[in-house]
């Protein structure tokens, strides 16, 4: 058994507007808010690394938990846009974070990079103790490669979200999850070394609008929990109109969905860590009401995971 | 009614427009079908003929028009 111990996040000071994102896409503030629900995202200053993001969630988690980086069993760090091939910002990430010999393992996975996460340090932690989960992304350094795509440049923005996974006690056990990937589309979300984000924004939101909703059944019913009795959905920030279509097609109210991609945009697989984090402040876990996390990505891979407040 | 104007009305109602597409016209290039609106077509025709869609088979593009819907749904026959 796993335990949601405490969530950390770090968003950059830099507001960028839907005006001026719009902007470099011959749009407009409006067509961006349509397309997309955003109104405005952060972008990290140039010299800043995605472990310096990835670090400064994860120094926050451990902050508010009580727990010292040393005492940690494992660092995980999900990101698609770390700076090299290898090595990824996972050991650069416990290094800033003072997690001196904790093995840290990078997960490249775009989007669902934190959900993939959570899964595995759920089983893991009983092994090699407390486990920080971070999704940490740059996205700036990548819509800024030219030439910019009118469907992708205005949807993205920086962060970072982090869980520590805990073997004894927390906010909510985890109780089970179920993770998908399937290569069959592999060539419809990606990103090249040095070039821009390719998207096939149709295949992703049809493949998206299907199997996320699938996942979050799955994992209900396998515990005999019915939707309308999910205390909070916490779904990875990809577009406001696909965070609606899941929950039209589950017949879930939209608002059980928490949502904060107005403000922080699509930051992959940092997203669904910072909701989470900001849905714990303003809501919480409250005993024995299940949470769905859920996310879906590049690859594709998706997933859900439930947990219940203790 | 046949297919054809059966497939017309599935996609009238799911656009919420009542434009009849040409057979080979593209249904995201003249704006009917939008990323949002595809899924909801997708679904529609697993009900209306009683087909069950895998995710393998869902490629965009095999949606994109009257003819390749027929295509598709010749495909499954």
């Amino acid at each position: 058994m796993s335990f949601i111990k405490e969530f950390g996040s770090w968003l950059p000071s830099r507001v960028v507007s839907s005006a001026e994102a719009g902007a470099w896409v011959g749009s407009d503030a409006t067509w961006v808010m349509n397309v997309s629900g955003i109104e405005e995202r952060r972008f990290a200053d140039a010299g800043e690394r995605v472990s310096d993001l990835a670090a400064r969630a994860g120094a926050d988690c451990l902050e508010r938990a009580g727990l010292t980086a040393s005492s940690l069993g494992m660092v995980m760090v999900a990101s698609g846009t770390g700076e090299r091939n290898f090595p990824g910002p996972a050991c650069e990430t416990a290094k800033k974070l003072g997690a001196e010999g904790v093995p840290a393992v990078d997960l490249p996975m775009a989007s669902a990079g934190s959900l993939f996460g959570l899964s595995l340090a759920a089983r893991l932690a009983a092994q090699v103790g407390p486990i920080l989960v971070i999704g940490a992304e740059k996205m700036s350094r990548i819509v800024a490669r030219e030439p910019q795509e009118r469907g992708v440049a205005i949807l993205f923005g920086d962060g970072a979200g982090a869980c520590l996974i805990t073997p004894d006690s927390g906010r909510a056990e985890i109780v089970d999850s179920f993770l998908g990937t399937d290569g069959t589309f592999c060539d419809d979300l990606t990103l090249e070394n040095g070039a821009p984000l390719k998207m096939n924004g149709r295949s992703v939101i049809l493949q998206a609008s299907r199997k996320i909703p699938a996942a979050i059944r799955t994992i209900c019913e396998r515990h005999s929990i019915a939707l309308p009795d999910v205390l909070a959905f916490l779904m990875h920030q990809a577009n406001q109109n696909l965070i609606d279509k899941v929950a039209d097609t589950l017949g879930v109210a939209s608002a059980r969905f928490f949502s904060n991609i107005r403000r922080y945009g699509n930051t992959s697989s940092a997203s669904m860590l910072i909701a989470a984090c900001e849905w714990s402040r303003e809501v919480g876990f409250q005993p024995g009401q299940p949470v769905v996390f859920a996310a879906f990505g590049a690859g594709f891979n998706w997933g859900a995971l439930l947990a219940r407040g203790v | 009614m046949d297919r054809r104007a059966q497939l017309i009305q599935i996609i009238q109602a799911v656009t919420k427009k009542q434009t009849v597409p040409e057979p080979d016209e593209s249904l995201f290039d003249s704006g009917l079908l939008d990323s949002f609106a595809l899924p909801d077509l997708v679904s529609a025709l697993e009900r209306e003929f009683s087909i069950q869609i895998p995710d393998s088979d869902l490629n965009p593009r095999k949606f994109d028009s009257i003819e390749r819907i027929e295509a598709y749904l010749d495909s499954r026959s």
